[in-house]
């Protein structure tokens, strides 16, 4: 058997400013909320993906944040157009500049096209035109930023909503437990469309989502990142702690970060000397406050479980 | 020259893409579809056309696409009807508010339920008010030639707004018609390639698509709506240049033998050709019957309809409408017709019927029927009040 190569723990742990380009395409003065997460995950993808790279944003946290007319906080050509649709749109623009190429009429350079959606724009109305962008093989980068619900209006559960956790539309209550079912696995989903590349990714780790960003558009045909996005607005958290929200939600196997390249799994970081327990991350949060230590017992196990299940995913598809 | 051959109108709607040398199609399959996208297909897979083909997995999704890609620069074209068209509404709002002069050919169809493909008018009168000019062709030639001036009107700089083409789905679409197809190089320059406005550049970067905040909102619209109003001369201008290049001629309201008659049928669509039959039966019978087609749709001829309707002969209207305002005012045509007349002083009185519903057949009798209605109107000088607000469906088994 093969040894994975992984990252090495300071490339993942450390943030050297200088290690990342300078420029910015996804700039300052966008309202977002104080420690948002996907605004800062945002920011290191447009650094990633650079000035040749057309975005596309579905309806959501982060359309509304960076585009208010008259104002606007893209530095590249943005298109918005409905919620559910950004991997269609993308689609109709990867078209376009194929054909337009083709026939002469746009100079033959590579541009990046990066379709954006929330957990809601693409766990729940957006996965059909997800997947047909997907099998279809469209040369896109779609990345959802998961904050695991519909922050924007007013955190209601979506179905990337975790187990447990309370939310406008899956309250906890006197006969309820909040979300009462498991998160949709979309990075699972996308992977099962047998693209050139998936992968997970947290702004905790700047320099992973940078590398990986990149890689998506490396590869030629369509990519699927899922971004953790912590939301201190919709989870109660206070905004300093954003960063480490995403570290322990790696750290506790909640959120595990990995790649599939053509089909290969691939562990970015592994905790050998074992996973923090789930506790850890739960209890600094609002939304999970009312867990009963059954509940907190009931995801232990499943987060353990998916997670020895993803290790043995790497060992199958590495071998 | 072009050449009087027998073509399927489907076959004829993709000819004319191809003739507009489109570079990206998006169409669903299943809405129910037509021959058009197939053809479109083929000719991409045959290398006849140079074009993206994209088989999109929904309507949703290939309006979607066609925005994406008119927005990054291509020429597109779509093609559905009905229930594909219903579920693409929210997107085709986005498409003209966006100012992204796509191309829909739209096989007209009923809507569900009960589920019929068959013909109507209920899917076009449900995107009555998206902000896309829309046009009616009563025929198959027309379909070819309104289709090639689509783009023409649709993508001229003072315009840029989406253009839907209307004709019957089956009574057109699956007919084989005799007509006049153009030699490539015949139509070439009358469609030069499209510039557009706005686009998705990497080398000057623009935001599409921002947050209308009410602060901004009401005066988008308003430019949306002067847009369209004003993309009327440019309607004139290109189907003047057109008969003046081929020799067909297209107004925006049309009529037959209504110079001198007292009571005409409005209608758009194939019924007018059928309805003219029934014209010359009455006229052997020395009725004073003429029709009136009302081709252009958006935006609405107010003028044109006018200088046909008011302070001529004509008595009473007779406004077939082939789709059901439910608990309305029987029609969305009718409501529009009266509504357009209501201020002038020597207008005709309206009536209204409605007819030709999921693919029922109108028989001649069916026609002098409605003229009848009218006959009785113009008798009894009634054209409102409770009787006339009833939903009078002609052909209906009782």
């Amino acid at each position: 058997m093969s040894v994975v190569q992984r990252p090495k723990e300071a490339y993942l742990s450390v943030f050297a400013y200088r290690m990342a380009p300078r420029e910015e395409f996804f700039t300052r003065g966008h309202r977002a909320c104080q420690g948002c997460g996907p605004a800062l995950g945002l920011r290191h993808i447009m650094k990633a993906a650079g000035r040749d790279t057309i975005v596309v944003n579905a309806t959501g946290c982060m359309e509304i944040i960076s585009s208010p007319y008259p104002y606007t906080s893209w530095a590249v050509p943005w298109i918005h157009v409905a919620f559910e649709n950004a991997a269609a749109v993308a689609s109709g623009i990867d078209a376009a500049i194929k054909a337009l190429q083709r026939k002469g009429r746009l100079p033959k350079k590579k541009i990046n096209i990066l379709a954006l959606a929330g957990d809601g724009g693409t766990a729940d109305i957006g996965l059909q035109a997800l997947s047909g962008m997907l099998a279809r093989g469209h040369n896109v980068t779609y990345i959802c930023y998961d904050n695991e619900a519909y922050m924007n209006t007013g955190v209601q559960g979506s179905s990337a909503t975790p187990f447990g956790a309370s939310t406008t539309t899956t309250p906890a209550g006197r006969v309820s437990f909040g979300a009462g079912y498991w998160k949709k696995n979309v990075a699972a989903i996308a992977a099962a469309h047998d693209v050139p590349y998936v992968a997970t990714a947290c702004p905790s780790y700047p320099l992973d989502l940078i590398r990986k960003v990149r890689r998506s558009f490396e590869l030629e045909g369509p990519a699927y990142i899922h971004l953790f996005a912590v939301c201190p607005t919709g989870w109660g958290t206070p905004p300093e702690l954003t960063i480490r929200m995403g570290r322990l939600a790696v750290e506790t196997g909640i959120f595990p970060l990995y790649e599939v390249e053509y089909g290969r799994y691939k562990l970015t970081i592994d905790f050998p000397q074992g996973l923090r327990p789930v506790e850890d991350y739960l209890k600094l949060q609002r939304r999970y406050r009312h867990l009963t230590p059954e509940i907190v017992q009931q995801i232990q196990e499943r987060v353990t479980a998916e997670y020895e299940r993803l290790k043995k995913m790497e060992k199958v598809t590495q071998e | 020259m072009a050449k009087r051959t027998g073509i399927e109108v489907s076959i004829a709607i993709a000819e004319a893409a191809r003739q507009a040398n489109v570079d990206v199609v998006s169409a669903y399959p299943i809405t129910p579809q037509t021959h058009i996208v197939e053809h479109l297909a083929q000719l991409v897979a045959d290398g006849d056309l140079d074009a993206e083909y994209i088989t999109v997995e929904s309507e949703h999704t290939a309006m979607s696409a066609c925005v994406g890609a008119s927005a990054a620069g291509a020429r597109v074209f779509t093609s559905t009807s009905s229930q594909g068209l219903a579920l693409m509404n929210e997107i085709v709002y986005l498409a003209s508010s966006l100012r992204t002069p796509v191309v829909m050919a739209l096989a007209n169809r009923s809507l569900s339920g009960p589920i019929s493909i068959w013909n109507d008018h209920s899917d076009v009168m449900n995107e009555r008010d998206t902000g896309w000019i829309s046009i009616f062709a009563n025929n198959g030639q027309e379909a070819y030639d309104l289709t090639l001036m689509a783009f023409r009107i649709g993508e001229d700089r003072r315009v840029m707004l989406p253009v839907m083409i209307n004709f019957d789905g089956f009574i057109l679409t699956h007919v084989i018609e005799p007509m006049y197809i153009f030699d490539d190089e015949e139509i070439a320059d009358f469609i030069p390639p499209y510039e557009p406005v706005c686009v998705l550049d990497t080398d000057n970067p623009i935001t599409m698509g921002p947050v209308g905040v009410p602060d901004v909102y009401t005066e988008a619209k308003k430019q949306q709506e002067i847009a369209i109003r004003e993309s009327r001369p440019i309607i004139e201008e290109v189907f003047e240049e057109f008969a003046q290049r081929y020799g067909r001629r297209y107004e925006p309201v049309e009529t037959y033998k209504a110079d001198d008659a007292e009571i005409v049928l409005l209608a758009q669509g194939s019924v007018i050709e059928a309805a003219e039959v029934a014209v010359d039966l009455l006229r052997e019978q020395g009725r004073k019957v003429g029709a009136v087609e009302l081709r252009l749709w958006r935006p609405f001829p107010f003028d044109a309809l006018r200088e046909v309707l008011c302070g001529t002969s004509i008595k009473q209207v007779v406004v077939l409408d082939r789709c059901i305002s439910f608990g309305g005012p029987i029609g969305p045509v009718l409501s529009e017709v009266r509504s357009a007349l209501y201020l002038e002083k020597d207008r005709p009185m309206v009536v209204g019927v409605v007819a030709g519903l999921g693919g029922r057949d109108i028989s001649l009798e069916e026609y002098v029927e409605m003229f009848d209605v009218g006959e009785e109107c113009l008798r009894t000088g009634k054209d409102s009040g409770e009787e006339t607000d009833l939903v009078r469906i002609v052909g209906l088994r009782e």
